[in-house]
């Protein structure tokens, strides 16, 4: 148990650390796009110290719901951080929750986050919380059967042990695979409100989903709340990578492998924040009742990876 | 009956003459009912008369059904206001476009009463402006439905009407609620409020207040030298400097009844149209923005910086504010500045081209674009379009080519046309205007007629009233002016300065109904409708 402590801790740490920094490098990239200047790769770091030093205005009305929310979803997501191989595949929490309790964790946060949008009985939290579960109730399916299909090859649903299992076949595109990652990816832009689906820069409160959602935060609870929103798109990263791209990620605890393992992971985060920042500026934001189309060919294809695997064995 | 295009209408310069056989039905008939009709002198033909209430009527009645029964008639009406004549005795005012110029009506009203006959059931959007002329100046629109407070919001401090909360019209039924948005608002915008009844993400009802940016410009004006009036009317609102000052000189000139000269009449269309590109620029990258393709917004904001600063480099002021002053133009263009400005506009329109061919091809945009917000050719007619939103619905009328006034008759406009009515015949409209402004803005600069830029304005003696009408970059600008010349004094009895925001306003809530929620904000930008202008 105590063998992957140090892995587990860095882990944590790191996710903490780099999931700000990761936001950062997409709106980087983002702006090179766009022929801009970008702003640093530490902005969202100057965002957060910002918003901590503010003091914390609370809407009339606002139940203890609404203050306890944000420390509540920081907490969910990094505890999904903690479960994730980032860095190992050795984590003594991974026990604790496999990839359903994951998908479980997410849901948590959103439901929260949505009860909250609702408590202060706004139009927009309520407009917000609204279109969030319509996304949800129709991107978790997908998720859950994203997977499955991993956790069919591994015969578990441990993410350590599905990454352990995936990290160690021969390199070779699999069918199955195939179709989960794509499905993933769709996934993974709905969920993080990224262009076409959610655009977490626009200003225009009648089209936000996660921004009309937190628009009553401010100050540290809105801080918490923009830092669990990056470490839920380091979360999804990393589990893209986890899934689809497993190599290099270490197999115990000695600090060797650890140190090795991490440029890894920072190599392949800069180079999927690239891939998104490239797919959010050619893209423009669908209509929102485009989504559920959006999201059910997401499941479609989730479930054709599941049953390609069950057909071909693959 | 098509109106004749032909010489029979009365122009700028010289004495116009009318032959009553073409002219176009409503304005015969109105000829006929006032026989004393004459145009004033200035730019566009204005005929103004003063009417009876009964003449009143019937002029709104003939005009209206002109338009509602011939699809191609220009008949419309443009402005309506409530002012006080030199004696301070009420006056009700209305301005209609007819084929072959203005039809100027003034009705004075008893100073007890204060009524004047309704038009709102002739004219849509005169219902709002009937408000404000209430708010205002207390006249009262005979038989009008909707009498609500309108620009004036806290009125109780002169116990005209208390200060309650403004009653929405409220959509009832299973599972209707409203959304308020605004005055402020999340972005750095201009105040209007907007509330949505709403079935799901489904507008069932907009219903805009506006007002807050309400300052009492038309009083402001009577406190003011003509001449440094033009200063005020190029603050009404700001993105449309060029166009309101110009409308505003146009109507002093024209009560001073003196010709401008060739130069400054091309000078100020060169103005004009730099702020047409400019605008047009602006708005097209924030609607891509707007639905979510950024990369339009930063390559319009470089080309809309870029061009601004080449204002700046030819009249000192970015958005060419002060440039028109009454007499002529502020500044000469310099000989040595013609090549630069070709090269500029062509190089400009290289670019927007390749940026067109992008938003024309990109699926993603064109499916937020096509379909979004239409107004048909039919419901835009009824509500009185104007302007560009209103070619983008088939309503063919741009002062520029139906009065092609010096230098436009040289020039000859194109008119830009769709009928589709919607979001992406709107972006369409501003591509095809952005790059025939950048044709004429290069014909214009080459082909300058020489002589003076600025001619000193003398007033003369007595009551004189003149009207300027502009095609500004969102529709027709018009200013309704009246000024009064006692040995050197010389003072603005009445002044109006009216923004077509007033037609289109109404018109974005017809555009969003049966749309989805959150395509308000690229629908309300594809109109772009100012709210200082309106709220005057």
């Amino acid at each position: 148990m105590a063998s992957g402590l140090a892995g587990q801790m860095l882990a944590i740490l790191a996710a903490l650390a780099l999931a700000p920094i990761l936001s950062g490098w997409v709106a980087q990239c983002r702006a090179w796009l766009q022929s801009r200047s970008a702003p640093p790769l530490w902005q969202p770091w100057l965002v957060l110290h910002k918003l901590f030093l503010r003091e914390v205005v609370l809407a009339q009305g606002a139940s203890p719901l609404f203050s306890a929310v944000p420390f509540l979803v920081f907490a969910c997501m990094v505890t999904a951080c903690a479960i994730i191989p980032t860095l190992s595949t050795d984590l003594p929490l991974s026990v604790v929750a496999d990839a359903v309790a994951l998908v479980g964790v997410l849901a948590l946060a959103r439901v929260l986050l949505s009860l909250a949008a609702m408590d202060i009985g706004t139009a927009f939290g309520s407009l917000g919380a609204r279109r969030d579960m319509l996304v949800g109730f129709l991107a978790e399916p997908a998720l859950l059967m994203v997977l499955f299909t991993a956790a069919l090859g591994a015969h578990s649903t441990a993410l350590a042990s599905m990454v352990d299992v995936l990290a160690h076949r021969e390199l070779a595109i699999l069918p199955s695979l195939a179709f989960a990652g794509v499905a993933f990816t769709m996934v993974s832009v709905a969920e993080n409100g990224r262009i076409p689906v959610d655009n977490p820069t626009t200003h225009l409160e009648l089209t936000m989903i996660h921004e009309a959602l937190i628009l009553e935060y401010s100050g540290p609870h809105l801080a918490l709340i923009e830092w669990a929103a990056s470490l839920k798109l380091f979360a999804y990263s990393c589990i893209g990578i986890a899934l689809f791209f497993p190599w290099g990620l270490a197999a115990n605890d000695s600090p060797l492998a650890l140190l090795f393992a991490l440029p890894i992971l920072v190599a392949k985060l800069a180079l999927g924040g690239a891939v998104l920042a490239v797919a959010e500026s050619v893209s423009a934001k669908m209509r929102i009742f485009r989504v559920p189309e959006y999201l059910a060919i997401a499941f479609v294809l989730a479930v054709i990876g599941v049953l390609v695997h069950i057909l071909l064995g693959s | 009956m098509e109106p004749s295009t032909g010489d029979s209408r009365p122009m700028q310069g010289g004495a116009p003459t009318h032959d009553r056989t073409s002219a176009s039905p409503p304005a015969l008939l109105i000829r006929q009912a006032f026989p004393s009709a004459r145009p004033m002198g200035g730019e566009l033909a204005t005929y103004h008369l003063t009417a009876t209430q009964a003449q009143w009527s019937m002029a709104a009645a003939a005009i209206s059904s002109d338009a509602g029964n011939r699809p191609e008639s220009p008949s419309r009406l443009i402005a309506l206001w409530g002012a006080s004549d030199a004696d301070g005795r009420p006056l009700a005012s209305a301005v209609y476009g007819l084929a072959d110029g203005l039809l100027w009506v003034d009705l004075p009203l008893d100073p007890q009463s204060r009524q004047y006959p309704d038009l709102s059931r002739a004219f849509f959007f005169a219902g709002r402006m009937q408000r404000a002329i209430f708010d205002l100046g207390g006249l009262r629109a005979i038989g009008a439905d909707d009498v609500r407070p309108w620009l004036v919001h806290a009125r109780d401090a002169d116990a005209r009407s208390p200060a309650t909360d403004y009653p929405f019209v409220r959509v009832s039924g299973a599972g209707v609620h409203e959304i308020a948005v605004g005055p402020v608002h999340a972005g750095i915008i201009e105040p209007g409020h907007f509330r949505f009844s709403v079935s799901g993400e489904k507008v069932l009802r907009l219903e805009a207040r506006l007002g807050y940016k309400h300052k009492g410009i038309d009083a402001r004006y009577t406190q003011l030298d003509p001449i440094l009036a033009g200063r005020l009317a190029g603050r009404v609102s700001g993105d449309s400097t060029v166009a309101h000052a110009w409308a505003y000189c146009m109507a002093l000139e024209s009560a001073a009844g003196i010709e401008l000269p060739p130069r400054a009449a091309w000078l100020r269309a060169l103005m004009l149209e730099r702020e047409r590109v400019a605008n047009h620029l602006g708005d097209l990258g924030a609607l891509a923005n707007d639905a979510g393709l950024a990369f339009g917004l930063a390559h319009f904001s470089r080309l809309r910086e870029l061009w601004l600063r080449e204002s700046d480099a030819l009249y000192a002021h970015r958005l060419m504010m002060d440039q028109v002053i009454p007499g002529g133009v502020l500044v000469d263009l310099d000989a040595s500045m013609v090549p630069r400005i070709g090269q500029a506009c062509r190089s400009m329109a290289e670019e927007v081209q390749r940026l067109r061919a992008i938003y024309d091809e990109h699926p993603g945009l064109q499916d937020r674009f096509r379909g979004t917000g239409t107004i048909s050719t039919a419901l835009a007619r009824q509500l009185g379009m104007t302007g560009l939103a209103g070619r983008a619905s088939g309503l063919g009328r741009d002062l520029r080519h139906d009065h092609p006034g010096q230098p436009w008759s040289a020039l000859s406009v194109h008119l830009c046309l769709s009928s589709q009515g919607d979001v992406a015949a709107r972006v369409a409209i501003r591509f095809d205007e952005l790059l025939e402004s950048l044709r004429l803005i290069e014909a214009i600069a080459s082909r300058l007629p020489p002589g003076t830029h600025h001619r000193a304005l003398r007033l003369p003696q007595g009551h004189h009233c003149g009207a300027g009408a502009v095609e500004g970059w969102r529709g027709e600008v018009l200013v309704g002016l009246e000024i009064e010349v006692k040995g050197d004094r010389s003072r603005i009895v009445r002044c109006h300065s009216h923004d077509p925001s007033w037609q289109n306003w109404p018109a974005l809530e017809h555009a969003i109904i049966g749309n989805i929620v959150p395509d308000f904000p690229l629908i309300n930008k594809s109109f772009n409708l100012s709210y200082a202008g309106h709220d005057l």
